[in-house]
């Protein structure tokens, strides 16, 4: 079997294995071991790619598979990846090992679950993998759904509501990319012939430019509801604070990376000249994301909401990167995928660790935390730190590639929305230092936290796994960078054809 | 044969590395050791350093070189523009790798005594080497954006000393205020790299500052409100320089980072940080001179108005932190002010020569009035004069080095500070008349308020002390007396012949005409306020009162914490950050929520429609069909 189709066949043996388990303790243990195995897999992938890759093979994607799926439609399962698919699956493989030992103290069915949360993760890592857009829109929708049992059962404070929000408000989504898709599919072949759903047969041809710029809308906004672009983010801060915490987790860490891959696999990709005839709408759009998100996690009092909000800022500079239409740029657009999958993640964790023992998340009742958990208390620290940019973390390496490549466009509309941009790393710094002195330092202020007791082994290992993605991110970000920049070679190649790329 | 420079910043690094995970494993005394002889080593490798680079390899024709001693691409980010890590060795570079490892070091030994008994001893030791890590690799920068992420990492281990006893508020709000004001100057920064690089393609010092490369001889860039682009990104990377620095109006962090404890306070905040926008001026300095003139004025502008800015205000403060602080404040808006007035080659860079060797010997001087500052207020556990008085016989060694000190930065011959502040005075001499004698002003104020301190501590009204104070152990004195050493003869080093603007060596001499009303004037100020404070008078009392509205504005800083306070609290918190939540929640979200508002409405509404009573759909059906038709015909006959 092919290495990519065991990154699906894995969870799926892990689903049926965790369905005969027991009891709590063998469900928990089947569940890391096969996300474990994920992850040595993902290490193994992005080796065995980067020697193939130095070994000469240039060809667009590597590892390809293709097997007819559904002949009348001329639906194919065919899987295949390049340097920035492959670093997007590195990223799911590490946040959904930390996710495991991050829940493992779910209690109230267990089995089910690990099921769900295992079932979404491999709805992403078949999204990643896909080069058919209609096997890559089925593993959308199956990452998607187990989203609303997850928030409904295992959620806290208005939970139905929340999922009910979120359910909905992606799905709408849903339906927008369908329609895209679709419109896709039938332009596929304008000579006549047989339609075709490959990603790398479209982007050979040229579709007329009016089909593009009907199409293109659909698709974008349809990928950028779930990568949480103004104004349709709503459903995020919602759904994150009544989700458990893994949950939070792979939701913000990697989900929400599905709409950013999207817009910039199908949407830009797919359609450039309407990206670029468009594409200031939305960067005016994903301006405001960006300066908007950082002002409003400014006034929240709720952890989740304060990381929802620096979400939607931070996923905001992504879907901006890439309309910079800049090989730079949209380098850096990937990095920050990665680095806010990470670091958000952790974060997530933190704050489910942190409530899990304080039962609260207004940062007002809290203060103090550090002193009796200075493990966690530093463990945020360092997310907070690598969320506002600092060298060192993979945050800067992200920022900073981004903000270069958008200054390489030269007239005044994007100087301004670029500019606007950079500025929001001032507003990250209040938020995120005024989080950290409110929950964190000072006096503690309920005597009933001095109790409370440190991290646990699991906790040190989930927050300690994503600790060091960041920092290794950030130490040696070269390798990393060179990778996706690799793959961005055929994009470039395709953007050229919409007009000049700077 | 520089490859090993590398070890000056990595060890710092590794000690961070080593203490922060291992020092819990042993007894706290062990991190301090260990961070102790860890900057030693990086000390020693500094000095050596710097002997090789002026005395083995020396000049290449009659200039010193800039040597590149490692380089490595750490991210390629376009085809011209990557960021590198490395060491760039030239003169400012090698001065500023001695001034940090001697005062970190000093520092370093001087904690072991004073934070004994700390809790978190090992955490400040890490923090420590953290922060000399970071300083080191700044100013060894081979590239602008090398600076940038040193700048960086310098201003967070700033942030998590400033805020060492986290449990106390003020420390927190203090470190809190200094990351956030420097983040916002290092926007400015952020934005005048990129203009930068954006206009010439390159980070690279190298050539940057070439006055012969492409860079410079490019010309300035198209004009933008008046001023070239050239200009407005060297305003925009000195606004980063001003922040760092604590130059008005980004000076108020600075102050209230005396929050943390008196050693980091001495390191990071008057002898290596601070100076950090002094060194990035310089460093870029032929581009000030040759691409962006205007920016060089500004640069001149804002260092004179802070210097006597701060000078003035620290005659007025009680807490000697404080004084201390501002004293630095006005004393690095000298430094900036000198290289404002500067010009490019060897006699013609006077003003740069004296920046450099002024916040070369303020380095020795100044880490020395705070080391003594923290033996001050560890024998008497507060920070306030008013609680100090005759404090000479508890503290000899202290009262030595500190009077040292005070006379060194009044500019005393031959103390060090006479002949840095000296050549200060002379570049400000040649540009114009008015230049000199606001340096003469901030020179006697300077006298005036270090002598208002030192008298206020050591003489004046003898104090009941709970504890009689006494004397810091040797681990604490020593740093003292070494430095005291420095501030005497570290004006002795014929620092033009090696640290000029362009490299090239001259010979510079002490112009009478300068040094006279220089030292008359110090010594004004000094007798001064010995007749203010040596024993207790109501002098100040009444000038005080008789100054009114203007000392009170000069005690309360000018008021310019409580406009920040307004800006920030009042408007953006309120203004922006307040409605931008509201309106999320109830626009943005409710049009969420009206739409499956609606979409509910809706089907309830039209769910009677199936109600399964026959007579109800007969009668729709019935009065369809009739509406149906009138409509066909009324079509019809249209």
């Amino acid at each position: 079997m092919d290495i990519l189709t065991l990154f699906i066949v894995i969870p799926v043996i892990t689903m049926i294995g965790i369905v005969f388990c027991k009891d709590h303790k063998q469900v928990k243990w089947a569940a890391a071991i096969g996300m474990g195995i994920q992850l040595l897999m993902a290490a193994y992938l992005i080796i065995h790619f980067l020697m193939e890759r130095n070994a000469g093979n240039t060809a667009e994607m590597l590892f390809v598979k293709d097997v007819v799926w559904f002949p009348s439609l001329n639906i194919h399962y065919l899987v295949g990846v390049d340097g920035i698919s492959v670093a997007m699956i590195g990223l799911t493989s590490i946040v959904i090992f930390a996710g495991v030992f991050a829940s493992w103290e779910v209690e109230e069915l267990t089995k089910e679950f690990f099921i769900s949360l295992i079932l979404l993760s491999s709805g992403v890592f078949g999204f990643f993998i896909s080069l058919d857009l209609f096997t890559l829109f089925l593993f959308y929708e199956l990452a998607v759904i187990p989203m609303y049992l997850l928030i409904g059962i295992w959620g806290s404070g208005p939970r139905e509501y929340s999922a009910m929000k979120l359910t909905l408000m992606l799905m709408g989504g849903s339906a927008l990319i369908m329609v895209g898709l679709l419109g896709l599919y039938f332009h596929s072949n304008p000579s006549g012939g047989q339609l075709t759903w490959s990603i790398l047969d479209i982007s050979k041809v040229h579709i007329p430019v009016d089909v593009q710029k009907f199409f293109f809308p659909f698709l974008f906004v349809g990928f950028g509801v779930l990568g949480a672009l103004f104004p349709f983010h709503t459903w995020s801060p919602d759904g994150h604070a009544s989700a458990p915490t893994a949950v939070s987790m792979l939701h913000a860490g990697v989900l929400m990376k599905l709409g950013g891959y999207g817009c910039f696999r199908v949407a830009v990709f797919l359609l450039p000249e309407a990206a670029h005839e468009l594409g200031w709408i939305f960067i005016i759009l994903t301006t405001i994301s960006v300066i908007y998100g950082a002002f409003g996690a400014v006034w929240q009092k709720d952890l989740k909401y304060i990381n929802a909000y620096s979400s939607v800022s931070h996923c905001g500079m992504v879907l901006f990167a890439i309309l910079m239409f800049n090989k730079t740029a949209m380098d850096g657009a990937i990095l920050q995928m990665i680095s806010h999958g990470i670091m958000t993640a952790l974060f997530f964790a933190l704050i489910g660790m942190i409530y899990g023992r304080t039962h609260t998340r207004y940062i007002n009742e809290m203060g103090g935390l550090m002193k009796v958990m200075p493990f966690l208390g530093v463990a945020y620290v360092i997310g907070g730190l690598a969320s506002l940019g600092l060298p060192g973390f993979s945050g800067f390496v992200a920022e900073m590639t981004i903000f270069v490549g958008a200054f390489q466009n030269v007239d005044t509309f994007h100087r301004v929305a670029t500019i606007i941009g950079v500025s929001s790393i001032v507003v990250t710094a209040v938020y995120i230092l005024r989080v950290i002195g409110i929950l964190l330092l000072g006096k503690i202020k309920n005597e009933h936290y001095e109790h409370l007791t440190d991290a646990k082994w699991h906790e040190r290992l989930s927050t300690g796994v994503l600790i060091f993605g960041i920092t290794a991110i950030g130490l040696a970000p070269l390798w990393l960078s060179e990778m996706i920049s690799g793959g961005l070679g055929p994009i470039i190649q395709r953007l050229l054809l919409a007009g000049p790329v700077h | 044969m520089f490859t090993y420079t590398v070890w000056i910043v990595l060890i710092p690094f590794f000690l961070f590395i080593l203490i922060g995970f291992f020092g819990h494993k042993f007894k706290p005394l062990v991190s301090g050791v260990v961070g102790t002889s860890g900057l030693f080593a990086s000390m020693a490798l500094s000095y050596y350093t710097a002997y090789q680079y002026f005395f083995v390899v020396g000049k290449t024709g009659d200039v010193f070189g800039k040597i590149i001693g490692y380089n490595t691409v750490w991210l390629k980010l376009t085809e011209k523009l990557h960021i590198d890590l490395g060491v760039l060795l030239d003169p400012i570079s090698v001065m500023m790798l001695i001034v940090i490892t001697t005062v970190s070091f000093m520092v370093h030994l001087y904690s072991i005594g004073y934070m004994q008994g700390e809790k978190g001893y090992m955490r400040f030791f890490s923090m420590l080497s953290l922060f000399s890590f970071s300083m080191l690799g700044l100013v060894v920068a081979t590239n602008i954006f090398q600076m940038y992420i040193f700048w960086e990492l310098v201003g967070v281990s700033s942030y998590l000393l400033i805020g060492f006893y986290y449990t106390r508020d003020t420390a927190v709000a203090a470190s809190k205020k200094a990351f956030i004001v420097t983040r916002f100057a290092d926007l400015g920064f952020l934005i005048g790299i990129l203009l930068l690089s954006f206009n010439t393609g390159t980070f690279d010092f190298l050539t940057l500052t070439d006055p012969n490369g492409v860079a410079i001889t490019q010309g300035s860039g198209i004009m933008f409100l008046g001023l070239s682009t050239m200009t407005w990104s060297m305003i925009f990377i000195f606004m980063g320089g001003a922040g760092k620095s604590a130059m008005f109006p980004l000076h108020i962090w600075l102050p209230d980072a005396m929050e943390g404890p008196t050693p980091v306070s001495a390191l990071i905040h008057a002898a290596t940080m601070v100076v950090a926008g002094v060194y990035l001026v310089a460093r870029m300095f032929p581009i000030f001179h040759f691409s962006a003139p205007v920016a060089l004025d500004v640069v001149m502008c804002v260092g004179a108005f802070s210097s006597i800015f701060a000078a003035v205000i620290a005659c007025t403060q009680y807490d000697i932190k404080r004084v201390l602080a501002y004293s630095t404040m006005s004393q690095i808006g000298l430094m900036m002010f000198a290289l404002g007035v500067s010009g490019y080659g060897a006699e013609e860079g006077l003003g740069f020569m004296a920046s450099m060797f002024h916040l070369f010997t303020h380095a020795f001087f100044k880490a020395l009035l705070f080391l003594a500052a923290g033996a001050i207020i560890h024998a008497v556990h507060s920070n306030y004069m008013n609680d100090m008085g005759g404090l000479r016989k508890h503290l000899p060694i202290t009262h030595i080095t500190f009077l040292i000190a005070c006379l060194s930065i009044a500019g005393i011959p031959p103390l060090a500070g006479f002949f840095s502040k000296d050549e200060i005075l002379a570049a400000g001499h040649e540009k114009s008349m008015m230049l000199f004698i606001l340096g003469l002003i901030i020179s006697a104020l300077t006298a005036f308020y270090m002598f208002r301190l030192y008298f206020s501590i050591f003489w004046g009204k003898q104090q009941q002390y709970h504890h009689t104070p006494h004397e810091a152990p040797k681990v604490m004195t020593i740093p003292l007396i070494l430095l005291a050493l420095g501030a005497v003869f570290a004006g002795f080093i014929p620092f033009s012949s090696f640290v000029t603007s362009d490299g090239k060596p001259f010979a510079s001499h002490i112009d009478f005409a300068v040094a006279i009303p220089a030292v008359l004037v110090g010594v004004l100020g000094a007798l001064t306020a010995m007749m203010f404070y040596m024993k207790e008078t109501n002098i100040p009392e009444t000038i005080s009162r008789s100054l009114g509205g203007f000392y009170r504005a000069a005690f309360r800083k000018f008021y310019i914490d409580e406009i920040y306070l307004f800006i920030t609290k009042k408007i953006l918190f309120n203004y922006v950050s307040r409605p931008v939540a509201w309106f999320d929640r109830h626009i943005v979200d409710g049009s969420m929520n009206g739409i499956s508002y609606v979409t509910n409405e809706v089907s309830t509404r039209i769910k009677g429609m199936q109600s399964g009573q026959l007579q109800q759909y007969a009668w729709i059906f019935v009065s369809g069909a009739i509406g149906l038709a009138l409509a066909f015909i009324y079509l019809w006959t249209l």
